[in-house]
């Protein structure tokens, strides 16, 4: 018998709520949602594009009636709850209807805080929260002239803008002398204040309104300086209350809002709340993120699966008002102890301001240039330490633009403008995918659209507009961002759970951290294997079909279904007779094309799968190995001349490479894995765009690391310079066991370096030689069991099913 | 045997290949004269048959990652149910699927007359 699940509030955060719910199956519940409006959920976060009519109201409806009925939900709308009763565990709407629940949903919302000055129940004078009020506005800008909104804050701002566009005169009056004075300071405020007024707003600061004046209908609004303004419309957007009272009438324990715990449960545990009807830990939130996080923690507790806690929020807020770029978030004002960084362009009308506290982000505000404002809130969010880049930060991340639009702001691009070059996709697919599907999230995104699901080179544009698109809703990054699907678990909490359980096979690091699905899925699989392995060396059983094709068939799998091959030449160096084996393969087995890789190694492309063992024993036979071009491995040390030929030459570079190669050849990494070593700072191999160069100079070498020449180009962060092969060849070991200890799968070491902080790096490696030679040791000892040739294994019989078809016709 | 003649056998069973020889989470590739058809072999040892050609751009389906009942395609991570072909998620498309079963440690695959799903 399946228990009755009530939602009382068919709103985002609610219906949010569902839709978490359903991810953990279909059939918990029969599900009632009751909603006093007469529509299914849809996005009030669009209400401002509708009234300033750049959107319709069909255009925000999150989840049509077909949906409802999909799910087998009973829907009643334009029916609002008027009575909890407790004790019968049921409630009553406003039309006499009851609804017995066992479990029951709040998601009552806020309401607008009408100021309550002597005329405020005058026919013209409203709120801006729902579709009933915007369609008010709507109508009365086709009648009447003069609009005053009071409350200069986001929401009030948002208002003016749409009642402006619709061609009325309005007049903003504030209380306060600063604009937004909840997300700005002064300056932005004052830039944003301009900008306004450049687009015909009209603004009356510090006044305080006394008294709505008119008949019946409001005609102007008095001052307490007794001044006056004509006013057919008056839009009151002061902020909002938690809308608790049918919640307070049942004698739910409420304070400012109805108060939760972690798991979203009130005091009375059968009845769970989330959204801006709540709150938790002293804080009620009126943006949709957190509801968002509070939604996602009240389903997997519904669901009784009780694995997560809501811990909280931290919030930004993006001003959605054409042509207006303006990011806030966290404290903005510096107070005693706090360092203030400030850029200020009055010519391109650009304000940025970070203010930092022992090197971690505490706020920032943009106005005019607001890219940058994603990497700023999460480098807040997640408490980096911005030591190793602070002299460039206010400059922004770099690579944000790295997909071939250089700065070229995304917001003023025309909608055929190609955002993802991988896939083909537009900035206007993208948009337009974000509001018609309801989509917040990067990852939604990259499955509708695909956009920025390849290479990721173009992630911060299609994250710009997802924030420019949904506004203050677009969960940006999340504070703990699950693995994957199949997990709430963060890669750093599995990480931890794998060394400090003990955690030695799949199905173990699965039940212990309560994986939603039996065997994992194609994101998750590759990425426990990696980590067993890299964890437990001596005791794993690598998992071939937990692996990528590539690595289970150590090729490199071409879009015609055949397979690339690349033998291994140590440090790019080779013989006339490796030459002429590798001719003779080719020959032998009609390999179509040949070509020379960037890495300085021979590719062998078109092989057939099941060609594959037979070519992998005549390359086996002439004293190659496995190349790992295919792998999350150490691919290739590339050199340059070096010193026996090249008249620049210092120290035996070449023969350092080989070194290099020989001691990190099979090894498995996060991510693919590049070295390079070049002979002279003149650098020709390259090294300074490599996960680990060596640049050699007289007096020693000089040791580079988080170098990537691929999607984002970065140049290395130098590590230190030390004077020994031996040194060198230790050092790396070290760096390349921390990065395989460390790093999340599929992180490559650029973007690790920046999480983790170089000085981080430095410390363990430069700055503790036990920890160093550890960590060595610890490379060497798993390099015991990954320095076996795979290629000559499978050359020898291993896994040969996996190269065998099956043939049943004649 | 050509294809012409299993296809006249069209309700008959043809034996494969031992299931043991399928890894778990794994596939095997059958060739015909016409059509690659992978096998997959689930956790649960359910054996699923379909034509090796993703709905997307013809990625080899045998070679992807297994999991539940589905695969996931090599080339652009598209995710197809196993038992009915079709993508899963915001995705669609459909790939053949064919009759199969498990009998005595042995797999048979029926007709080749592809079932549209």
């Amino acid at each position: 018998m399946r228990e009755n699940l009530v939602l009382v509030g068919n709103g985002m955060a609610g219906v949010r709520t569902l839709e978490e719910l359903f991810k953990h199956g279909d059939d918990l519940y029969n599900i009632t949602v009751i909603g006093s409006e007469p529509h299914p959920n849809y996005n009030r976060m669009m209400l401002s594009p509708v009234l300033a009519s750049e959107k319709t109201v069909s255009d925000i409806i999150l989840n049509s009636r077909e949906w409802y009925e999909e799910h087998g939900i009973e829907l009643i709308t334009g029916d609002g709850v008027t009575e909890i009763s407790r004790v019968n565990k049921s409630v009553i709407t406003a039309s006499g209807r009851k609804f017995p629940y066992d479990r029951l949903l709040l998601a009552t919302g806020s309401n607008p805080f009408i100021i309550p000055v002597p005329g405020a129940d005058k026919e013209g004078v409203i709120g801006f929260r729902d579709i009933h009020d915007v369609e008010t506005m709507l109508a009365a800008t086709r009648q009447y002239k003069n609009a005053v909104v009071i409350g200069g804050g986001l929401l009030g701002l948002e208002a003016a803008n749409g009642l402006m566009k619709q061609g009325m005169n309005v007049t903003v009056v504030h209380l306060l002398d600063t604009l937004m004075e909840r997300q700005l300071d002064k300056p932005a405020a004052a830039m944003l204040k301009t900008s306004l007024e450049q687009k015909g707003l009209k603004f009356l600061m510090e006044a305080q309104t006394a008294e709505l004046i008119g008949e019946q209908r409001v005609t102007g609004v008095k001052f307490a300086d007794g001044s006056e303004v004509d006013a057919d419309l008056v839009v009151m957007a002061v902020g909002i209350r938690p809308n608790i009272e049918l919640l307070q009438q049942a004698g739910i324990y409420c304070e400012r809002g109805v108060v939760v715990n972690d798991t979203m449960q009130t005091y009375d545990p059968s009845i769970y709340a989330v959204g801006e009807c709540v709150q938790h830990r002293k804080q009620c939130y009126g943006l949709v993120a957190p509801l968002f996080e509070q939604a996602r923690v009240a389903a997997n507790h519904l669901a009784q699966v009780g694995s997560t806690r809501y811990e909280g929020s931290v919030t930004s807020t993006k001003l959605k008002v054409t042509g207006i770029d303006l990011f806030s978030a966290g404290n903005f004002n510096e107070e005693e102890g706090d360092e203030a960084m400030v850029l200020q362009d009055p010519a391109s009308g650009t304000y940025k301001k970070l203010v930092i506290r022992d090197n971690k982000i505490k706020g920032a505000v943009l106005f005019g240039d607001t890219m940058d404002g994603t990497w700023y809130f999460q480098l807040m969010r997640e408490g980096t330490n911005i030591a190793d880049f602070r002299r460039t930060i206010m400059f922004g991340q770099h690579d944000l633009g790295d997909a071939g639009h250089g700065d070229a702001q995304v917001l003023a691009l025309p909608d055929s403008a190609e955002i993802c070059g991988c896939n083909g996709v537009c900035k206007g697919e993208i948009v337009n995918a974000i509001s018609k599907q309801g989509l917040f999230t990067l990852e939604d995104v990259r499955a509708h659209t695909k956009a920025s699901s390849s290479c990721g080179s173009c992630t911060g544009l299609v994250e710009a507009l997802l924030a420019s698109t949904v506004g203050e809703g677009y969960d940006e990054a999340p504070s703990k961002k699950p693995m994957c699907g199949c997990t709430e678990h963060s890669h750093d909490d599995v990480i931890r759970a794998i060394k400090q359980q003990k955690l030695k096979t799949m199905p173990d690091v699965r039940e212990f951290m309560e994986w939603k699905t039996p065997d994992g899925c194609a994101a998750c699989r590759p990425a426990l294997n990696y980590y067993l392995l890299a964890n437990w060396p001596e005791e794993y059983q690598d998992d071939a079909q937990s692996r990528f094709i590539n690595e289970r068939a150590h090729g490199n799998i071409q879009k015609d279904g055949t397979y690339s091959v690349v033998p291994r030449m140590f440090g790019g160096l080779c013989t006339a007779n490796d030459l002429r084996a590798i001719a003779d393969v080719s020959d032998k087995y009609k390999v179509p094309e040949m070509k020379v890789t960037g890495g300085q190694r021979i590719d062998l492309f078109g092989v057939q799968k099941e060609d594959l063992p037979a070519v992998w024993k005549d390359l086996s036979d002439a004293g190659f190995v496995s190349g790992h071009a295919y792998g999350k491995a150490m691919r290739t040390v590339k050199t340059c001349a070096g010193k026996t030929w090249c008249r620049f030459g210092t120290q035996n570079s070449t023969g350092l490479g080989v070194k290099l190669e020989e001691l990190t050849w099979g090894s498995w990494m996060p991510h693919k894995f590049k070295l390079a070593v070049s002979g002279c700072p003149r650098n020709c191999a390259e090294a300074t765009i490599k996960d680990f160069g060596v640049v050699c100079v007289d007096s020693g070498y000089e040791l580079h690391v988080g170098g990537n020449g691929g999607i984002k180009v970065r140049v290395t962060d130098l590590l230190c310079k030390v004077e020994t092969e031996q040194q060198v060849l230790e050092y790396c070991g070290a760096f390349i066991q921390k990065y395989r200890e460390e790093a999340h799968y599929l992180e490559r070491t650029a973007p690790w370096v920046e999480r983790v902080g170089l000085s981080t790096i430095k410390e363990c490696i430069l700055d503790d030689e036990e920890a160093r030679k550890a960590l060595y040791d610890r490379f060497k000892l798993s390099q015991k069991y990954a320095q076996i040739d795979p290629w000559k294994a499978r050359a020898e019989g291993e896994a040969a099913h996996e190269f065998t078809p099956l043939k049943i016709a004649g | 045997m050509t294809m012409n003649a299993l296809a006249q056998e069209a309700g008959n069973w043809i034996e494969i290949v031992a299931l043991e020889d399928i890894p778990q989470l794994g596939s095997r590739v059958i060739k015909t004269d016409t059509v690659d058809i992978a096998l997959f072999r689930t956790a649960l040892d359910e054996v699923f048959a379909i034509k090796d050609a993703c709905p997307h751009k013809q990625g080899p389906l045998s070679q992807g990652i297994v999991h539940g009942t589905s695969v996931t395609c090599p080339l652009h991570n598209w995710k197809i149910d196993l038992a009915s072909g079709e993508a899963l998620g915001p995705d669609e498309g459909c790939t053949n699927v064919y009759p199969v079963k498990v009998e005595n440690g042995m797999v048979y695959l029926g007709s080749l007359e592809a079932r549209a799903a």
